[in-house]
């Protein structure tokens, strides 16, 4: 016991950080190294001559060809603004709708409101991807197929939003609802001026999940467009790159690039509120 | 004009106010009304497709112009007998035996580095959460280009260490092991967050009084943090769960579920079935498989996990 | 790029310029869903010859949506039609005949030719490309981007081997001897051949056994014969290039990765559509040839690549426009520019008699072998149900390649497994 205290003296933390590092500190940066890798990889590529992909001269010139020619192949443009407008119409439309909803939920006398609520839950389960064939004809019989309603639709009614303002809502005190009351407010008035703002870091959390699951979107939004008109990112990019086409990889790897750029972007500059809003929103 | 105007907010909390009848069934009204979009939405892609699958399922389309034809189970009797759909099945197990263990220790191993003392923590924190919010479609494009056999740089990378390459996406015995790696790297950084957000849970005093009584980082480690994260790593497995079935974007890319159904999974079947082939029965068949799959993951979930965790 | 707007807003706008406007000034417009299948700048190929017919005809608007692979652009084609929004023409694969007529989806052109000078046009196409496209004597597709398999090889690699770098393999055993010498002189630095495995295996497939004497399928679509003794001989040879003569590399060989490796020399020889050409000929920087298939018995390589078809539920108005479109996309002129852009055959004898091409063919010989090749062609594997028939041969076909089964009992299985499919459909 004595020893590990005398240990603990003699290599406080401190002392520790500018000596040799520690098998742990070597194991966890090398594990990151790993990580990062692969985008780092994309980056080299997307930004050298095709010829030096395969032979990965480090310092090859640097050139911006590569995503001139992706540009120039496919309407990247035109999937810029599909997913800017996917994501936009789809974030809005959940805030309201589960806004709504979540308010019931929490705040409303409905008969059977439990089994209600157990019934939104399995939506966490039961997603949109897994009843494409079905969803599919449905969205066709709406006149729906290849529009961006189409993509979004489905994931309005948001299950997981539901719960979360849910859950948000009700730790929010009574007293505040009771003074907005005394001042003469009906309820929207109340839920806009009282719940809404008291929930926003939770609007904030979901939204940036939201907004990050939809960007990254790939399987119903492919099956239910057809055209350039209201493909999204990923669906162009799966287009463009698959292997049957033998798009030489550079240009592949300025197009990878060219599609996550904005949310890796507002990642890297946004870490914090990520990390939290992923964490807040992970929890349910 | 309000249509609510009338009714009083709080008027349904009895501890303030004794509600009429008339009050209590605008409240009802105003509630139901309130959850309708929600309602109307979720019926439309949530329980009516579920419902129209199982029906679809025990159902024959007519060939020919023949009339639709009510077959009971016997589309569940082919399913059965196709030794693709086991194989399938089989993939999707493995897949999931592949990627959850090895991506929940990965995610705890990071939380731990970039809980301690750590030099350039937040880079290194950066750099395992940054695959999280990549789409998909975007990382398998990337790890073509590392599995391309020949040409791709592992085996290059194999070359030069004198290795003869491997044919990574091509090898059914490899195939799905190297789908696996792929979506680890994908998903472990994403875990890695819940679990450092419970670590950072876990009061310092439980390390201190350990330290005290000299116990080895490796025993309290097992001991105290394992346990006290069971709660985490519960949720964390659902999760994983969930996404070893959904998930399935990479294999347009990587490997289109071949060589010879090597690397097929469950979701992708029902899209080859239902776009490739035009069999929507089958692909009505599977689904409901899959939904089976899912409500025990889900049974799972609300006993076990929510009886147990702490969150709610 | 054309952007659209929303239907409801283009009906509304069209509704209010038809009210202030004579109707007959109104353009008929075309949808048209295309596939690429090789890489390159093809969608720009064809954006430039659509901006070129609209201007010549400015009463017809073309809408041209890329869409990705062949398959994808079925299911792309096939879903707009379930939702109504039924394209006008499209370009399919050749293949997709039995699965459109089955769906009633297409109309035959002989319903839509009127005049003798159309009808001289629906004769005027290489008859081994016309296969795919007809059935009980109508034809329902017309050809246009249409490839053969063919032969590439490294003139440098073969050099540096001690092989005549002018002398393409003419059989079986010459390509598997070539092959391993390349292999064996190159210390295992080189592969000898790579014939794709991923993508089209049954398009790769029929190869091997057409030059083996054997057809896979019947006329009708209704039966195919993978277990035929002739096709598992081929089979087996296949298999044979990696396992006994070890030069081809083992496992499946992606079609996609499949130019790259050949222009990065990574083999020496490969097989693959001619509608590759241009591409490797911009991008190789040592000098290659292209030849025929090597035979067994006989020379041979399936047709493969896309056709136009008209579809049904549209006006006759917009079939007339949808003739005229194809009419000149298909005219000796533009297949030959299409032809010289891409690798892909021109479709008829006359565009081989254009000026354009036949300069084209004296400066670059191998631009011609696909055409010769013709006169050995059979038509691609197609039949009904044909996704799940094609997807049981390329199972077995990658299934014998990566030695999970052998060549006869990979094809056996297929044969099981295609005639319960088909069983419904025999006559």
């Amino acid at each position: 016991m004595s020893s590990t205290l005398s240990h603990s003296k003699t290599h406080p933390p401190r002392a520790r950080f500018f000596s040799v590092p520690s098998l742990e500190t070597i194991a966890a940066w090398l594990l990151a190294l790993i990580w990062i890798f692969p985008l780092l990889y994309a980056f080299w590529a997307a930004f050298h001559p095709s010829e030096f992909m395969v032979s990965f001269t480090l310092f090859a010139p640097l050139t911006l060809e590569n995503f001139a020619d992706a540009w120039g192949q496919a309407p990247f443009a035109r999937y810029y603004l599909n997913t800017f407008m996917l994501v936009t119409t789809v974030v809005l439309a959940q805030f309201i709708v589960c806004t709504l909803a979540a308010f019931a939920f929490a705040r409303f006398p409905i008969p059977g409101k439990n089994v209600l609520f157990m019934l939104v839950l399995i939506q966490l389960f039961v997603f949109p991807e897994v009843l494409i064939v079905e969803n599919y004809r449905i969205a066709s019989e709406l006149g729906l197929i290849n529009t961006i309603t189409g993509i979004g639709l489905p994931y309005v009614a948001s299950a997981f939003g539901i719960f979360l303002l849910r859950q948000t809502f009700k730790t929010i005190p009574r007293e505040l609802e009771d003074a907005a009351r005394i001042e003469g407010c009906n309820w929207l008035e109340i839920l806009w001026k009282v719940y809404v703002p008291l929930a926003k870091p939770t609007y904030l959390a979901y939204g940036l999940v939201s907004i990050s699951h939809h960007w990254n979107n790939f399987l119903w939004p492919l099956v239910v467009t057809n055209s350039v008109e209201s493909r999204p990112l990923t669906v162009g990019l799966g287009v463009f790159s698959a292997p049957e086409t033998g798009v030489n990889w550079a240009t592949v790897s300025a197009a990878t690039l060219l599609s996550i750029a904005p949310l890796l972007i507002a990642f890297l500059l946004f870490q914090r509120q990520f990390v939290q809003s992923f964490l807040r929103a992970g929890i349910r | 004009m309000d249509p609510f105007a009338g009714v009083r907010p709080g008027a349904f909390n009895e501890r303030y106010v004794i509600m009429s009848f008339t009050d209590h069934r605008k409240m009802q009204l105003y509630g139901a009304l309130l959850l309708l979009p929600a309602a109307l939405l979720l019926a439309t892609f949530a329980y009516l497709p579920t419902i129209a699958t199982v029906v679809n399922s025990l159902f024959l389309p007519g060939f020919r112009g023949a009339p639709t034809q009510f077959v009971g189970l016997e589309n569940y009797q082919v399913l059965f007998s196709d030794p693709t759909f086991w194989k399938v099945a089989r993939n999707n197990l493995l897949y999931a035996l592949g990627t959850i263990p090895t991506s929940l220790a990965l995610a705890l191993a990071m939380a731990l580095f970039v809980n301690g003392k750590l030099r350039g923590r937040g880079f290194v924190r950066m750099a395992y959460f940054t695959p999280t919010i990549l789409p998909m479609i975007a990382a398998a494009n990337i790890w073509m280009f590392f599995y391309a056999p020949q040409i791709g740089l592992f085996n290059k990378l194999l070359g030069i260490l004198g290795f003869s390459g491997v044919n990574w996406l091509g090898d059914p015995s490899v195939a799905l092991g190297s789908v696996i790696v792929m979506s680890i790297w994908k998903e472990a950084g994403f875990f890695m967050i819940f679990y450092l957000a419970a670590l950072q849970g876990i009061p310092p005093e439980l390390k201190e009084a350990s330290d005290l009584e000299g116990t080895s980082r490796w025993s309290f480690f097992w001991r105290v943090t394992f346990p006290l994260l069971m709660p985490t790593t519960l949720f964390v497995l659902i999760n994983a769960l969930i996404n070893a079935v959904r998930v399935v974007d990479h294999l347009f890319i990587l490997t289109k579920g071949g060589p010879n159904n090597a690397t097929n999974l469950l979701l992708y079947y029902v899209y080859e079935n239902a776009f490739s082939f035009f069999d929507r029965t089958m692909a009505a068949t599977i689904t409901v498989v899959i939904l089976l799959v899912l409500a025990v993951v889900a049974t799972l979930k609300f006993t076990v996990l929510d009886r147990r965790t702490h969150y709610q | 790029m054309r952007a659209r707007i929303p239907f409801a807003l283009t009906a509304l706008t069209a509704g209010l310029l038809s009210a202030g406007q004579a109707a007959a000034n109104d353009p008929t417009v075309l949808t048209m869903y295309y596939p690429v299948a090789v890489g390159g700048t093809l969608t720009d190929v064809v954006d430039d010859l659509v901006e070129e017919f609209e201007s010549e005809h400015p009463d017809i608007d073309v809408e041209a949506i890329y869409a990705g692979n062949y398959d994808d652009t079925r299911v792309r084609a096939m879903s707009a039609i379930a939702a109504g929004d039924t394209p006008q023409l499209s370009v399919l694969f050749s293949i997709d005949l039995y699965e459109l007529i089955e769906q009633n989806a297409i109309v035959a052109f002989d319903d839509l030719v009127e005049t003798d000078e159309e009808r001289e046009w629906l004769d005027s196409f290489y008859p081994g490309l016309m296969e795919n496209g007809q059935l009980d004597g109508k034809t329902y597709g017309i050809p246009f981007q249409r490839s053969t398999i063919v032969l590439f090889w490294n003139k440098d690699a073969f050099e540096a081997a001690g092989l005549d770098p002018e002398t393409p393999p003419e059989n079986w055993q010459q390509m598997a001897d070539m092959a391993a010498t390349v292999r064996e002189a190159s210390n295992g630095e080189q592969w000898g051949v790579m014939v794709p495995s991923t993508g089209y295996p049954y398009w790769m497939f029929q190869a091997f056994a057409f030059q083996n004497g054997h057809r896979l399928m019947s006329d009708d679509g209704t039966e195919v014969y993978f277990n035929d003794p002739a096709a598992i001989e081929a089979l087996e040879y296949w298999v044979s290039l990696a396992t006994e003569h070890e030069a081809m590399p083992s496992g499946t060989i992606e079609w996609g990765t499949l130019r790259q490796n050949f222009l990065e020399q990574s083999t020496a020889m490969m097989w693959h559509t001619t509608g590759n050409l241009t591409a490797v000929r911009s991008d190789a920087a040592f000098d290659f040839g292209v030849a025929m298939l090597p035979m067994s018995t006989q020379r041979g390589s399936p047709t493969g690549g896309g056709n136009f078809y008209i579809f049904e539920d549209t006006t006759e108005e917009e079939q007339r426009a949808a003739m005229t479109f194809i009419r000149w996309m298909t005219a000796p002129e533009r297949a030959a520019a299409w032809s010289i852009e891409t690798g892909y055959m021109g479709v008829s004898p006359a565009a081989y008699e254009t000026d354009a091409l036949q300069r084209y063919v004296e400066e670059f010989p191998p631009a011609a072998v696909a055409r010769d090749q013709l006169e050995h062609g059979t038509a691609e594997l197609s039949t009904y149900q044909g996704g799940r028939i094609r997807r049981a041969l390329d199972n077995a076909v990658q299934a014998a390649l990566t030695g999970q089964l052998s060549p006869e009992e990979a094809l056996n299985q297929a044969q099981q497994e295609a005639d319960s499919v088909l069983r419904r459909y025999a006559r």
